[in-house]
């Protein structure tokens, strides 16, 4: 009953949209990386540097659009980086991730200490408030759930089809997709594998610091320390749940972040009998089982975390 | 200009790498520094003898040492295999849970049996705790790397809720924090009046025993094998699977171990805030080592420095101790540059 009272709340559904939306751009980050052939563990520190660098951008005095631009910036610059260490020069895939995870969220906080010494905490920022869909936001139930969020969360929802449409419908995204099954045949084309693995990955991380910045100046107001918590990595077992599809990984994302609306809504209910933390490590053991529910037809893309260098055989 | 594999490696080369790796992040961290508007030299010179200036900065680096040297023993090993482990940071925990489970009035002996028995029943949780990785890894495949990450924080918020529930010391005044480990299990303290302890023991015997167990067995010459190439390694007849259980099992019992000495020796009961990231930066040990037993010992106590003087630093100057965690990250990037330059030759 109590279980019943939660899925037809239309709180229940407009928190499970809002939680989904850094998922979102952080899950197609990091398929775009692994679509092109590279592991990007980089992930947890890139939303981290995101979020940072989003909130900054505000509480200077900038605006959101600018925000979002700034930490899609800092998310490609991050990933260059990833992409020289991975790509350029063929190094491995796991270490350099893990890196340029503590790189970069140790750097936030180091820059968050610096501008401001005393505070635990960073002052609040006037995040994206959310808009009403005319007309389609008055509807019952559904106008609540569906039509009254952030415009970065529509964007999220925006930009699957997007994605969809490169991957596949582009010869850009068909480039993408070879680099990360057989690159030796994208060079066979005259097509610079490098270059393509490296624009990939640093699209990908735009789009997972978009993900990041999404949790600080839209769903929150504040930068809080450890504030990703795990996002980065669920979105990489999202990406194995996904096979490796945008569509599925919105799918994905959306499950997840139901989840966890649903795991805070019972922990209010069910929190007497049984503790909290059960309730928390629901996302993590989840991502787990998904992955492991997949692992038999899982289809990786052929040349993922194989470097690639002219001349030489896979 | 292309790359071309080295057929050996001088010795002086395979040094060049760590160095150029610290060299780098000396440079970011002078830089940051200047950011910070300090003067470098004042910072560094700071940083040196908050880290081994006199005998109490010795023993802290020391005492920093001991957990950073576990768990870059157990990254070095698991990554030797690529088995790529980035789950000594849960392991750990694992370990300290079960040290505090045995160790705290369950059962009552002297020093002698009662302190092998933490570590024992430590050992056995974190290698426990790297089961389902190498299980899925190697009958389904599924990648290690996420599933250890992902357990991190299972197994943390099962501490978190061990420490309010069942294992909260009645006497914590409403802390979560665990019942102190009994008098007998204690690790004994190696300089009076200082945290260093006997823990420090435990680590280097661990090195030596691993160098030589990698150097001179069988598991040894498999591990190295399937780490260079796995698919040879198979068709060689090296049972791979078998391996990879005792390379998981080693990795997981030594994380599991840092968690003991940390409880045992350093804290004497368990909180939440045991380990500020050792499994992580265990990962950056064991790579600035070249995955070398006895090279870990040594990056693990420079690491334990920098950040334990970078602290010191801190405090007196403006200049925020994350810039330990900065320097460590920088040298895992750029030993792997380093590494690279010392395998390959340029050629144009």
């Amino acid at each position: 009953m109590d279980i019943l009272d939660i899925l037809i709340s239309a709180s229940f559904w407009a928190a499970t949209i809002r939680i989904a939306c850094p998922l979102i751009f952080a899950t197609l980050g990091e398929l775009i990386c692994e679509r092109a052939g590279v592991l990007n563990l980089g992930i947890e520190g890139i939303m981290t540097a995101g979020a940072m660098s989003g909130w900054l951008w505000v509480y200077n005095g900038g605006d959101l659009i600018g925000a979002v631009l700034f930490a899609a910036a800092v998310g490609a610059m991050l990933g260059l980086l990833h992409a020289s260490f991975t790509v350029s020069l063929g190094l491995s895939q796991h270490v350099t991730g893990i890196g340029i995870t503590l790189l970069a969220s140790s750097l936030s906080y180091f820059i968050i200490k610096m501008l401001l010494p005393e505070s635990t905490s960073p002052p609040k920022i006037v995040p994206f408030q959310n808009i009403d869909v005319p007309i389609l936001s008055s509807l019952p139930f559904l106008g609540e759930a569906l039509f009254s969020h952030t415009p970065l969360t529509y964007t999220a929802f925006l930009v699957v089809p997007i994605i969809m449409y490169v991957l596949y419908r582009t010869p850009w995204g068909l480039a993408m997709r070879i680099a990360g099954e057989n690159p030796v045949a994208l060079e066979a084309q005259g097509i610079d594998v490098i270059r393509v693995r490296t624009l990939a990955v640093m699209l990908g991380s735009a789009l997972m610091a978009i993900g990041g910045a999404s949790l600080t100046i839209s769903a929150f107001d504040a930068f809080y320390f450890g504030m990703i918590n795990g996002r980065g990595w669920i979105c990489v077992a999202l990406v194995i749940f996904a096979s490796w599809r945008p569509g599925k990984a919105l799918l994905g994302a959306l499950l997840f972040a139901g989840l966890d609306a649903f795991q805070v809504r019972m922990q209010q209910q069910a929190g007497a009998y049984i503790p909290y933390q059960f309730f928390l490590m629901l996302p993590y053991v989840l991502s787990i089982v998904a992955m492991i529910i997949v692992a038999r037809r899982a289809e990786y893309p052929k040349a993922l975390l194989k470097p690639y260098r002219r001349g030489e055989r896979l | 200009m292309r790359l071309e594999l080295r057929e050996s490696v001088p010795w002086w080369l395979s040094l060049a790498a760590p160095i150029m790796a610290i060299a780098l992040s000396l440079l970011l961290a002078s830089l940051l520094i200047i950011w910070a508007g300090e003067s470098i030299i004042d910072a560094f010179r700071m940083m040196a003898i908050g880290a081994f200036g006199s005998t109490f900065a010795l023993t802290e680096t020391l005492s920093r040492a001991i957990p950073l040297t576990l768990t870059g023993l157990a990254a070095a090993i698991a990554f030797r295999a690529r088995f790529y482990n980035i789950g000594a940071e849960g392991q750990l925990y694992c370990g300290a849970l079960a040290a505090t489970l045995v160790g705290t009035g369950l059962m009552d002996l002297n020093a002698f049996w009662m302190i092998p028995l933490l570590f024992v029943a430590g050992a056995l949780a974190g290698g426990c705790a790297l089961l389902l990785p190498w299980y899925l890894k190697t009958r389904l495949s599924v990648d290690e790397v996420v599933t250890t990450l992902l357990l991190n924080f299972v197994i943390l918020l099962l501490v978190s809720y061990a420490l309010e529930g069942p294992l909260r010391d009645p006497m914590s005044m409403g802390w979560p924090q665990a019942a102190p480990i009994i008098d007998a299990g204690v690790l004994p303290a190696l300089v009076p009046r200082t945290r260093l302890h006997a823990g420090l023991y435990v680590a280097l015997a661990a090195a030596i025993v691993l160098w030589l167990l990698l150097r001179f067995s069988v598991f040894g010459f498999s591990v190295k094998a399937l780490g260079l190439n796995s698919n040879a390694a198979r068709h060689a007849g090296i049972p791979a699977t078998r391996t990879l259980f005792w390379v998981a099992m080693l990795s997981g019992a030594l994380a599991g171990a840092a968690g003991v000495s940390e409880v045992a020796g350093l804290k004497g009961y368990l909180t939440l805030d045991l380990s500020p990231g050792f499994g992580y930066t265990g990962i950056a040990v064991a790579m600035l080592a070249n995955l070398h037993p006895l090279g870990v010992v040594l990056s693990a106590t420079f690491l334990a420095g920098i950040s334990v003087g970078a602290d010191s630093m801190g405090r007196a100057l403006g200049v925020p101790s994350y810039i330990a965690d900065i320097m460590v990250a920088s040298a895992v990037l750029s030993v792997l540059i380093g590494l690279m330059l010392s395998r390959y030759r340029v050629r144009r």
